[in-house]
């Protein structure tokens, strides 16, 4: 991916696999985010390919509109600084995330003018998968109350909820545990994991909070200045010498407080 | 010992004005109508005779106009010197007003229509009355109308009016050149109209904000300035006249019918008057506006009104979740212009005859303020604020020339006191479970 002189993400390969997270960790500016937004349509990459295995169907997204990978490849995602749909509740924030689902059943509002049943199971369904994913990230309690006004953790998990409702194939999550206090990040890492062995979904996550990082993943892609310095487990990626040397500068880690080399370690 | 003599100092500037502070402030206001009375009533050309011109001065007129503007000023400061919870007290009776009326939505508005029904056979009706009232309607059902595009949506268009104007002279052709009557043209200007707002929108799909705002001002102009000189078929500022009235059932309300048709009074076996037409269309707006409002509360609790409003607050998460914002947009603009249509084609057969004069920008100024008075978003604020904002000129006749200057000073007021709009409320479009189950 190229703007204008500057190549922010260079020959990058990787895959991401169902039942899996997979991780992209790289210092500030390595090119992560810009990963997701090729992915996830925002972006045309200037070269490359990027393909989605749903169903035994391969579906280029690099010829993809956004909305069409979010429909048809089923690619959900969550964003840095979070864009929810602060103005409305938080039911109905999970409800739209639906909207391609209802808006069929309720024939381009044909039925669902008239009330016809036939929308109307598909709103009590879509309320039920939207209870189930409220319980399973705890604002069942909050699900009648505008989203905007909910603290930033409910918000950064109502986030997650939503693109969950969306019914994902591939789960993006873009730095999910930023700005969450110890407990949060726990309870994170709790619900990601659950996640993994209750749903058929690929997790895809930017994460510069290493206890996630570390404590769940079960593949890690290392990024610096756009390109992949290293592909594998936790343990083998922790014990990296490039990834030591991008994250702590050549010669410093002697010289790290302790606590920072045992969060990286 | 610090902290007791700051909280001294600080009882102090509290209790005593700055009168320096305030006078100065007084004497740049006074300094400023001086600058503006200067031109505007200091000097007063005359003629001198033979065609020249003389300029008399009234430095007078102006010395009177800055020591009002410096009293006033003066005791404005003052009132919020000293008076300030006399001002927040005004906003929160509003607000208080807002809840309760929130609160008693089903009573106030079972109450409104029954009262909207009833209103023709009242003691006190009078034609003049009806008149008003259905003008109010005709505002009422726009503002319903642009609520979709500019509440929902979130879309700012200041041209609105195009697609009134796309309504009421799809009705008035129609009737001309192919003799449909009101109820036959009515669906098909909505029909012209909505397509007119998809049109309308392919170029401004890209547009947000100002920008939106400036186009669809443009495409306001564009369509009065062709209806003004396309005369072969628009009739150019002459207009068209003789537009058909809306029959009931087939039966047209006048005195003597041609032969073979019997009118309205005829058929029921009343006297002939002239109010009976005039309670009739008013009664067709009413249902028209009515069945607006139903339509549109309706499609706010569909995927397409949910759609329209997390478009309002978020555009790249719609898209992240795969809905195509080009759909939802077109959708709103076309809705909402089919709205207007209706309206538009309800206007010409009221007035019989329609002008581009009818469909300028301050129509379209008229339905955005009354959206945005009423609160964006809220149906019942668009009621209050379109009846504010038609009956407010008409009970200013009596100040004559001081019409308008009520009117901006009435906006400016409700802004000040209200800036969300005189009903600021959002309904959930759906609830999880009703809140009296939820302990169970």
């Amino acid at each position: 991916m190229r703007f204008g002189g500057l190549t922010a993400v260079h020959d990058l390969s990787f895959n991401a696999h169902s039942r899996e997270i997979t991780a992209i960790i790289g210092p500030n500016g390595a090119g992560k985010t810009t990963v997701f937004n090729c992915l996830t349509g925002f972006y045309k990459p200037s070269i490359g390919r990027l393909t989605m295995h749903v169903n035994g169907e391969a579906l280029l997204l690099e010829r993809m509109d956004g909305f069409r990978i979010a429909r048809q490849a089923g690619i959900a995602r969550t964003f840095q600084n979070i864009r929810l749909f602060a103005g409305m509740t938080v039911l109905e924030n999970l409800i739209v995330a639906q909207h391609n689902l209802l808006m069929s059943a309720s024939m381009f509002s044909i039925a669902g003018l008239f009330g016809l049943p036939r929308y109307r199971s598909a709103e009590r369904a879509a309320v039920e998968r939207a209870r189930h994913w409220l319980d399973k990230v705890g604002l069942t309690e909050r699900a009648d109350t505008t989203a905007g006004t909910l603290p930033y953790g409910a918000q950064r998990r109502l986030e997650i909820a939503r693109a969950l409702c969306a019914g994902p194939a591939l789960l993006c999550l873009d730095e999910p545990a930023a700005g969450l206090n110890p407990r949060e990040s726990a309870e994170l890492n709790a619900l990601l994991l659950a996640i993994r062995a209750e749903q058929e979904v690929g997790i895809l996550l930017i994460e510069h909070d290493m206890r996630v990082v570390m404590g769940i993943s079960d593949r890690i892609i290392v990024l610096d200045y756009g390109r992949k310095i290293a592909d594998g487990t936790p343990a083998a990626v922790r014990a990296d010498p490039n990834v030591i040397k991008a994250y702590l500068g050549e010669d410093e880690v002697e010289t790290l407080p302790g606590s920072l080399a045992t969060d990286l370690r | 010992m610090t902290a007791a003599s700051g909280r001294a100092v600080g009882n102090s500037t509290v209790a005593t004005v700055d009168w320096a502070a305030l006078l100065k402030d007084a004497v740049i206001a006074a300094l400023v109508a001086i600058l503006l009375a200067l031109p505007l009533v200091g000097v007063e050309t005359y003629d001198v005779g033979g065609g020249a011109l003389g300029i008399r001065t009234h430095f007078d007129r102006v010395a009177i106009a800055a020591a009002a503007v410096f009293a006033g000023r003066l005791a404005l400061q003052i009132r919020q010197r000293f008076l300030r919870r006399g001002e927040s007290r005004i906003a929160a009776i509003l607000s208080r007003l807002t809840a309760w009326s929130n609160r008693q939505a089903l009573r106030l508005t079972i109450a409104g229509v029954a009262f909207a029904a009833a209103l023709p056979f009242l003691p006190f009706s009078s034609r003049y009355l009806i008149d008003l009232a259905t003008t109010v309607l005709i505002y009422v059902m726009l503002g319903w109308g642009l609520n979709v595009v500019v509440g929902l949506a979130g879309l700012l268009d200041l041209g609105y009016v195009a697609f009134y104007a796309v309504g009421a002279y799809t009705f008035a052709l129609s009737a001309r050149d192919l003799g449909l009557t009101f109820w036959q043209a009515l669906p098909l200007s909505g029909l012209v109209a909505a397509s007119f707002g998809v049109i309308l929108g392919f170029p401004v799909l890209r547009l947000r904000g100002d920008y939106l705002a400036i186009v669809t001002l443009g495409f306001g102009e564009i369509i009065r300035i062709v209806l003004l000189n396309w005369s072969p078929v628009t009739g150019g500022p002459n207009g068209i006249s003789d537009i058909p009235r809306p029959s009931f059932f087939g039966l047209p309300f006048a005195r003597s019918a041609p032969e073979g048709v019997t009118t309205f009074h005829q058929f029921f076996g009343f006297e002939f008057s002239p109010n009976q037409r005039v309670t009739y269309i008013y009664f067709v707006i009413l249902t028209l506006a009515l069945v607006t409002n139903l339509f549109t509360l309706r499609l706010r609790r569909l995927p397409i009104g949910r759609a329209w409003e997390a478009l309002r607050e978020d555009e790249v998460a719609c898209r992240a979740l795969g809905i195509n914002p080009t759909n939802v947009k077109l959708s709103a603009f076309g809705i909402g212009a089919m709205l207007g249509g209706f309206a538009g084609c309800f206007f010409a057969t009221r007035q019989g005859f329609i002008s581009p004069e009818s469909f300028t920008f301050i129509e379209s100024a008229t339905i955005l303020a009354i959206v945005v008075l009423g609160g964006m978003g809220s149906q019942m604020g668009v009621v209050l604020a379109a009846i504010l904002l038609v009956t407010l000129p008409e009970f200013g006749r009596a100040f004559a020339e001081f019409r308008m200057l009520i009117f901006g000073a009435a906006m400016v007021a409700i802004m000040v006191w209200r800036p969300r709009g005189l009903l600021a409320h959002r309904e959930p479009s759906l609830l999880l479970a009703p809140r009296s189950t939820r302990g169970s």
